[in-house]
């Protein structure tokens, strides 16, 4: 048995199938995974991401514990609320994880992180708290659930859950933004490639809330559905598309780091810059499209003609599209083609420009 | 709970097989295993006149999920393919005993069926799997 979310009675009740997710029991889908999809994409359908970890940085050193810790730098972190991408590196510049980190104020940074690392993260965030000796707080909140709510209508419809002084602040929240509303805190982000809010509040209030939204009009969506809008969305999974034993140079998330300023010291960085000063990284991450019919899967080999192999990380069938999509690790001198190995045969696919979709529109040439 | 038809004979493995009137039989997977795979997207079917030994494996069917292999549940050869599935996998989510069917064979010998499962023995096969 995994662990559960505050949620599961109600998934279980609304006929989720449910499946281990990173040693939690979470629901796959409610019935067709390709309805929820197109659900988000269309209008607004949800997802419970309790199993996320909410993490609290507090003390008088969170900033500069931040900016040694994570590969981005929160230094650009200044207004309430705003919230920064980053990779949490090792000291060979593997990613440990992708986390969000927000900015609440000078003593209080709030990082979320995935959930099956959530326990390894908290154990290497305070070990490297005690490395530099600075006197400050990691705190895991077992007591927060949080519920994605995605696509172009979820803004509109979370925001009549909030009070009216509340209500036109959250509306007019830029993207990568939040703010905390009474016992919530919303945020502007999200991992769907379309609009929305992410919740954060109360475990105790997560069912309530779940079932308004429900009532509201809002498609509960489970991890499939979660997975192929990530995947169009052009968006990396921990664990498929990047670990600690690749790092964000050949996971497509160069720009995700800042090496600027160079006086900024950060796990990860000797190793980075070593890499960048032999050459650069051997190997990158593309988009594919499969030109014939079939189904990209992980692990599947990428063969480049002239130039090597490489493998598939995420692959899938894109419900947008109605074929098939991957993110793949391939030699760095990788042109426009492919071709990969499925069941023996080697099948064309394109090398094209991230992202597949975003914002219900199509942005590749089919 | 998943459908299961009274008349057909089932494998272990979740493929359903149907006597046609011709002689041929007709071979599906079973709602139990359209379930579970979720929303199909691709079918592979093999070639007619292609011989087929009981449990070998004969096409691929693959959801958004995974792909899976379908196992010929009798020794056979291959007659005719569902041509429709190429376009319309989705068949096998909404009908997969009838317009959903993968093949149709030709039965290595009269007796081929005898061997499978009954409705009521695939039905336990189910109840003990936790279906």
């Amino acid at each position: 048995m995994g662990r559960k979310t505050p949620l599961y009675g109600l998934h279980v009740e609304q006929g989720a199938r449910m499946v281990d997710f990173g040693g939690w029991d979470m629901p796959v889908n409610y019935g067709s995974q390709i309805e929820e999809h197109h659900r988000v994409r269309c209008d607004a359908g949800m997802f419970d991401v309790s199993h996320m970890c909410v993490i609290e940085i507090r003390g008088h050193h969170s900033r500069a514990f931040l900016r040694y810790l994570l590969a981005n730098d929160v230094d650009k972190l200044r207004v309430e609320g705003k919230a920064l991408y980053s990779c949490m590196l090792n000291e060979t510049g593997g990613v440990i994880d992708d986390l969000i980190v927000y900015f609440m104020n000078e003593q209080w940074f709030r990082v979320v992180v995935n959930a099956g690392t959530r326990d390894s993260d908290i154990a290497w965030m305070r070990a490297q708290a005690r490395e530099s000796a600075q006197h400050l707080e990691v705190i895991e909140r077992v007591d927060l659930g949080i519920i994605a709510v995605q696509g172009p209508k979820a803004r509109a419809v979370v925001a009549e859950f909030l009070d009216s002084k509340d209500r036109d602040a959250t509306l007019a929240l830029e993207p990568f933004n939040g703010r905390v509303c009474g016992e919530w805190f919303v945020a502007r982000t999200g991992y769907t490639g379309e609009d929305g809010f992410e919740v954060v509040l109360p475990i105790e209030r997560a069912p309530s809330t779940w079932r308004a939204l429900v009532a509201a009009g809002v498609a509960p969506c489970g991890l499939g559905a979660r997975d192929t809008l990530r995947l169009e969305a052009g968006l990396n999974l921990f664990g498929n598309d990047m670990d600690e034993t690749r790092n964000p140079l050949e996971s497509g998330l160069t720009w995700t780091v800042a090496f600027d300023p160079a006086t900024r010291d950060f796990v990860g960085r000797q190793a980075l810059m070593d890499i960048r000063a032999a050459g650069g990284p051997s190997h990158k991450l593309v988009g594919l499209f499969l030109e014939d019919r079939g189904v990209l899967r992980t692990s599947q080999k990428v063969v480049v003609r002239g130039v090597g192999e490489g493998e598939v990380t995420s692959g899938t069938f894109s419900p947008t599209l109605e074929r098939s999509i991957a993110f793949a690790r391939v030699p760095t001198g990788t042109g426009q083609s492919v071709q990969v190995d499925i069941r023996g045969k080697l099948l064309p696919a394109r090398v094209v420009k991230l992202p597949f979709v975003r914002n219900g529109r199509v942005l590749i040439t089919l | 709970m998943s459908q299961v038809i009274a008349d057909l004979k089932y494998a272990k493995s979740h493929e359903w097989a149907r006597l046609l009137p011709s002689g041929l039989v007709e071979i599906g997977i079973t709602d139990h295993a359209q379930h579970a795979l979720g929303d199909l997207v691709f079918v592979e079917v093999p070639e007619a006149g292609r011989a087929l030994e009981a449990g070998a494996a004969c096409a691929v069917v693959e959801s958004v999920k995974a792909a899976s292999d379908v196992y010929s549940p009798i020794a056979c050869t291959v007659v005719e393919c569902n041509t429709e599935l190429a376009s319309t996998p989705e068949l096998i989510n909404q009908d997969c005993y009838g317009r959903g069917w993968l093949i149709r064979v030709k039965p290595a010998s009269a007796s081929a069926l005898e061997g499978l499962l009954s409705a009521d023995a695939y039905s336990a096969v189910l109840t003990a799997e936790g279906g």
